[in-house]
């Protein structure tokens, strides 16, 4: 018999009890359906300890490396300490040691920590300003780079709190910061294979981190990166990408330009269209997805019928709001 | 020895599922499959509205059940997941061309055929349910 912990409690899992079985039986809080592995809706984490292996059968890689499994598949062999998805979130303070514009509606936004700061570039967290208010961002940068996390963020009319980052946050500040979410980062496995990077806006930020860490991880494979806005002038660092794709052979960026006014060196149109116009075969093709709702639901489908396999296409849920 | 695993046919073999290959054999089937159904003009209408990840969880509820493994639903269950269909006009025809998707990618995946007329024919158990007769 195993003890399970979650926050201040303790279970015990019988002998011939999955987790789930024993969490139900002590009539905690957790959402379930299937109870044989296939609908995913008992996922939790354990933070401390690798799960069993059948506990994680048929989950995403990225979801494998931290640690997350199906409560219903899983029969502990230790004690177990575990994170239910809604648990509340452990916050850490940081201090902003860079706000500046990106252009002209996109702040940069660097925050320091006194300790390392761990997480999979891609990944997300949540801010909270001091009165309790919470919106989730995507980190941009990777974990090699200090104990900092870059974020963009645009302007939105009427966000309160986009309006509080752009407009009242200042250099010294502090905000308290999630612990880092999400499953859409790069993995450094099949370093041959084509990675697609899709975003709109702000979904540049983690498509950049991921950017950074396949390059550093001396990933081999073509790389793909289209980047796209209605006006030139929604789009950034373009020059920094420019200067990638100089630097690295497999390395290709095309900014997208979707409105009347389009510059040379601008893909012209949407960027789902031009990136699908661009790569006709996904097949085998690992594909990162960013940004305005209706492009990441019209991609992850696309991706998937021009080849890509569906454990190999990533896109992060929050993004549902527009950011 | 027992005869608790005769077909009915006299020959001892294993349920449908363990001689598909289980698991492995849905998840084999499970994106050849569903990018078939997405790419098949006459049923795609239906799944425009579905989130293509929780779309490959059900997909692998359907395989499962299509395959003889185990699973939870009912009759009822099967009515009740296609009930918003069937005001979207869904009929034999469009039945007919998911259970045809379903053979051509066992096809592919060489699954032998009398293995196929098998799980065709649990899917046929299943059709009065899932057009709400
Ligand atoms: C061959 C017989 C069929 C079986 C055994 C079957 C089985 C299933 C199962 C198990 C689910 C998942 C339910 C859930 O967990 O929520 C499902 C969902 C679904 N099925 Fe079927 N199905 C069959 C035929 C069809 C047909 C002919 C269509 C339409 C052409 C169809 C369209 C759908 C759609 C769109 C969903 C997802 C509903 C949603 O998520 O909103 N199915 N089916």
């Amino acid at each position: 018999m195993y003890k399970l912990t979650i926050e201040e409690n303790t279970y015990s899992c019988q002998p011939d009890e999955t987790v789930l079985d024993a969490l139900l039986r002590e009539n905690v809080n957790i959402s379930y359906a299937c109870k044989k592995g296939t609908c995913h809706s008992c996922m939790v984490r354990s933070p401390d300890i690798l799960p069993p292996q059948a506990a994680q059968a048929g989950l995403k890689n990225t979801l494998k490396k931290h640690n997350h499994f199906l409560a219903c598949l899983c029969h502990p062999e230790q004690d177990m300490v575990i994170k239910l998805p809604d648990q509340s979130e452990f916050y850490t303070q940081g201090t902003v040691v860079a706000n500046e514009m990106l252009n002209r509606n996109t702040l940069l936004l660097i925050i320091a920590f006194k300790d390392a700061f761990e997480f999979n570039a891609g990944q997300f967290v949540n801010l909270q300003r001091p009165d309790g208010l919470t919106r989730s961002y995507s980190i941009a940068n990777t974990p090699q780079e200090s104990n900092t996390l870059e974020f963009h963020i645009r302007r939105l009319a009427n966000g309160r709190f986009s309006e509080w980052l752009h407009d009242e946050l200042k250099v010294g500040d502090t905000v308290a910061v999630s612990e880092p979410r999400g499953h859409c980062f790069y993995l450094p496995e099949r370093s041959d294979q084509g990675i697609l990077l899709v975003g709109t806006g702000t979904g540049l930020a983690p498509l950049a981190g991921i950017l950074t860490d396949a390059l550093a991880h001396g990933h081999s494979g073509p790389i793909y990166l289209f980047h796209g806005s209605r006006e030139v002038e929604d789009l950034y660092r373009i020059d920094e990408m420019r200067q990638l794709s100089r630097q690295h052979e497999n390395f290709h960026y095309v900014p997208c330009v979707s409105g009347h006014h389009v510059p040379e060196g601008f893909g012209h149109g949407r960027v789902n269209e031009v990136a699908l116009s661009s790569l006709t075969d996904l097949k085998g093709w690992r594909v990162f997805l960013c940004g305005h709702p209706e492009m990441v639901n019209q991609m992850k489908k696309m991706t998937f019928l021009k080849g890509a396999a569906s454990a190999d296409i990533y896109a992060d849920a929050f993004l549902a709001s527009p950011s | 020895m027992t005869d608790t695993q005769n077909n009915g046919e006299g020959i001892m073999s294993k349920p449908l599922y363990e001689r598909i290959g289980g698991e492995p054999a849905v998840n084999a089937a499970v994106d050849i499959f569903y990018r078939k159904v997405l790419s098949d003009d006459r049923i795609n209408r239906f799944f425009d509205n579905v989130d293509m990840e929780k779309q490959a969880a059900k997909q692998k509820s359907f395989l499962t059940m299509a395959f003889g493994g185990p699973h939870n639903y009912t009759g009822e269950d099967m009515r009740k997941g296609h009930a918003h269909l069937l005001k979207m006009g869904l009929d034999d025809s469009h039945f007919d061309a998911v259970v045809e998707n379903l053979g051509a990618t066992l096809e592919e995946l060489n699954v032998p055929q009398e293995l196929i007329t098998e799980v065709v024919a649990i899917c046929e158990t299943t059709r009065n349910d899932v057009l709400g007769r």
